[in-house]
C-alpha cells in the first residue's frame, strides 16, 4: 500500500551530517599528520594532541556553561585542533598551543554563536593571533633529523632548483609541522573532492592564481613557490571551510583568485615571507560580499524599476 | 542627599562614560597599556571633568547658546593646560608615557559631552558631582582594562612582574588586545545590566520617566553620534 508522505522542503535528503563530513576531514588530514610524525618525531603527534584536546575540552566547557547540548560529537572542534597544530611549528611550548586552542574556539568560535556563525575560521584566526604574541616560537621552525637546519624554503626561494622539487614534495625541509609535505595534502585534498566533501573550485583557483600572479610580479621561482609555505595547507583544508568560504561555484572562484593574488602580493613585496593566513583572514573577512555579490537571479526576475 | 550620591553612581555604572555611552573611545584603547598610565589618565580627566564641569555650570545662563560649544571647548581648553603643566612639572615619567593623549582631553568627548549634556542644564554643585561620578567610571574602566592588559600582556602589574618572563601573550598590549579586552568589558557590564533587569535606556522610551533631574541621558543621542 502506498503512503503518501506529506512534508515541506527540503524532499531530497542526503545522508550527510557535520559529524560525516567532519569525520572525512579528520581522514584527509591523517596522511599529514604521519608525515609530520615521520618528519618532526613524535612531538607533532603530542602537539597535536594537546591543540585538539585543548579544543574539544573547551568547546564542552563552554557548552556546559552556555546549557546548550554539548557539540563535541560533531567533530568540528577535533578538526579546528588539528588543522590548528598543523600550522605551528612541532617544537612550540605546549602552553602556548593550548592558549591558541582556547581562543580558537572560544573567542573566534562560540562567542559568535558556535559552528556556522563565526566569521573566521578559527584555527586561521588562532595562528594569526600566536604568530603577533609568540612570534619567537612560532617562527622557530623545526627541521627534519637530517635535512639542513638552514632557512625555510620560502626564505631562499630563488636558490631553489630543479633538484628541489622531491624535498618540496615530500616536506623534507623546515616549516611549521602540517604545512610541509604537499604530497600528503594532496592525497588528502584528493580524497576530500573525491567524497564530494568540497568542491575543487577554491583550491585551484588558489593555486592557480598564486601561480599566476608570482609568476607575474616576478617571483624568483613561481612554479615551486606553491609547493613551499602554507599554500597547500591553507588552500585544501583552510580556505574550503564551509562556514567561511562563499557559496556559489562562481563566488568559490572570486574567492580563491582574491586569496592568491593577496597570498602572491604580501609573499613579494612585504617584508614577511609568507602571507597565506593574512589572505585568508582579509578573504574571511569579505565573504558576505563575494555571496552578495555572485547571488544566483532567480529564474524570469525582472528588475525593479 | 541619596539624589546626590545617585548623581555619582550614574555615572560609574548606570551611564559609565566609557562602557555604555560609548564615548572616549580613542584614549581608553591607546591609555590602557599600562596600570600606571591609565590611573594618571583617568585623574588628570576626572580633574578636568570636576572644573569644567562647575565653571560651565555656573555660566550656563550667560553662555549664548550658538555660540556654546567654542565656550565650552575654550573653559576644558584651560583646565587642560593646567593639568598639563602640573603634570609635566611634578610626575615627568607619567607626562612622558601619555606623550600626546594628555593635551587630547581637550577634545574628549566625555568632557564636552558632559558639559553639553549634564553642566549646561544643571546646578553648580550637581554637575561637580556629575563629573566626579563620570570620571571616577572613566578611571575605573581604564584600570580594569590596563590592568588585565598588563597582567596578561606584560606579565606585570604597575610594573612590577607577576608572571615570569617569556609566559606573556604579547597581542594584549597591541591595538588588537585593547578592541578585544573593551568589547570583553561592555559584553560584560551590559550582561550584568541585563541581569538585573536595567537595559540601557533607548530613546524612543526618553521623557517617559518625566525628564527630571538626574536624567541626563536623553536628548543626547544625536550628539554622541557626532561627537565620537
Amino acid at each position: 500500500m502506498n503512503k503518501l508522505t506529506v512534508s515541506s522542503s527540503p524532499h531530497i535528503l542526503s545522508g550527510d551530517s557535520t559529524r560525516s563530513i567532519m569525520g572525512s576531514v579528520l581522514l584527509a588530514l591523517s596522511p599529514t599528520l604521519l608525515a609530520a610524525a615521520i618528519l618532526y618525531g613524535l612531538r607533532a603527534v603530542l602537539l597535536c594532541g594537546v591543540c585538539v584536546g585543548a579544543s574539544v575540552l573547551t568547546e564542552h566547557i563552554w557548552c556546559l556553561a552556555a546549557k546548550k547540548p554539548s557539540s563535541v560529537w560533531d567533530l568540528s572542534a577535533a578538526v579546528t585542533g588539528v588543522i590548528l597544530s598543523f600550522n605551528l611549528p612541532a617544537s612550540l611550548p605546549l602552553w602556548q598551543a593550548v592558549v591558541g586552542s582556547v581562543f580558537a574556539i572560544a573567542v573566534v568560535k562560540q562567542l559568535f554563536g558556535g559552528l556556522g556563525c563565526n566569521f573566521l575560521n578559527p584555527a586561521l584566526a588562532a595562528r594569526v593571533m600566536m604568530n603577533i604574541s609568540f612570534t619567537g616560537s612560532m617562527t622557530a621552525y623545526s627541521f627534519p633529523a637530517d635535512a639542513a637546519s638552514t632557512a625555510t624554503p620560502m626564505a631562499e626561494l630563488g636558490e631553489l632548483g630543479a633538484k628541489d622539487f622531491l624535498p618540496l614534495l615530500v616536506g623534507y625541509h623546515g616549516g611549521v609541522m602540517g604545512e610541509t609535505c604537499a604530497l600528503t595534502l594532496l592525497l588528502g585534498g584528493a580524497y576530500l573532492v573525491f567524497k564530494g566533501v568540497i568542491k575543487p573550485h577554491i583550491p585551484l583557483a588558489f593555486i592557480g592564481s598564486t601561480l599566476l600572479f608570482s609568476w607575474l610580479f616576478g617571483s624568483p621561482n613561481a612554479l615551486l613557490s606553491i609547493f613551499a609555505g602554507g599554500l597547500m595547507l591553507g588552500a585544501i583544508f583552510m580556505a574550503t571551510d564551509y562556514v567561511t568560504s562563499p557559496y556559489s561555484d562562481l563566488g568559490k572562484i572570486v574567492y580563491g583568485l582574491g586569496a592568491g593574488l593577496l597570498t602572491s602580493l604580501i609573499r613579494i613585496y612585504s617584508n614577511s615571507s609568507e602571507g597565506v593566513s593574512f589572505a585568508l583572514l582579509i578573504m574571511n573577512l569579505v565573504v558576505p560580499y563575494i555571496n552578495d555579490f555572485t547571488r544566483r537571479r532567480p529564474f524570469g526576475e525582472v528588475s525593479a524599476r | 542627599m541619596l539624589n546626590k550620591l545617585r548623581i555619582i553612581g550614574n555615572g560609574l555604572v548606570n551611564e559609565n562614560p566609557v562602557l555604555r555611552l560609548v564615548l572616549g573611545t580613542c584614549p581608553t584603547l591607546a591609555i590602557s597599556v599600562t596600570v600606571s598610565g591609565a590611573v594618571g589618565m583617568g585623574l588628570a580627566a576626572t580633574f578636568v571633568l570636576i572644573c569644567s564641569g562647575m565653571v560651565i555650570s555656573s555660566l550656563r545662563n550667560v553662555i549664548p547658546d550658538k555660540v556654546r560649544i567654542p565656550c565650552f571647548i575654550t573653559v576644558i581648553a584651560g583646565f587642560v593646560t593646567v593639568v598639563m603643566m602640573v603634570v609635566e612639572a611634578f610626575l615627568p615619567a607619567l607626562y612622558d608615557s601619555l606623550g600626546i593623549y594628555l593635551p587630547l582631553i581637550v577634545v574628549n568627548c566625555i568632557i564636552l559631552g558632559r558639559a553639553e549634556m549634564f553642566a549646561s542644564k544643571n546646578p553648580v554643585l550637581d554637575s561637580a558631582l556629575d563629573g566626579l561620578g563620570m570620571g571616577l567610571g572613566f578611571t575605573a574602566v581604564l584600570f580594569l582594562m590596563a590592568s588585565f592588559r598588563e597582567i596578561v600582556g606584560a606579565g606585570t602589574w604597575f610594573g612590577i612582574r607577576l608572571i615570569p618572563e617569556g609566559y606573556q601573550i604579547g597581542i594584549m598590549t597591541m591595538t588588537p588586545g585593547g578592541f578585544f579586552t573593551f568589547g570583553m568589558a561592555m559584553a560584560a557590564l551590559t550582561a550584568v545590566m541585563a541581569r538585573r533587569g536595567r537595559k540601557l535606556r533607548l530613546q524612543a522610551e526618553c521623557g517617559s520617566c518625566g525628564g527630571c533631574a538626574g536624567c541626563p541621558g536623553c536628548g543626547g543621542a544625536e550628539d554622541k553620534e557626532e561627537e565620537k
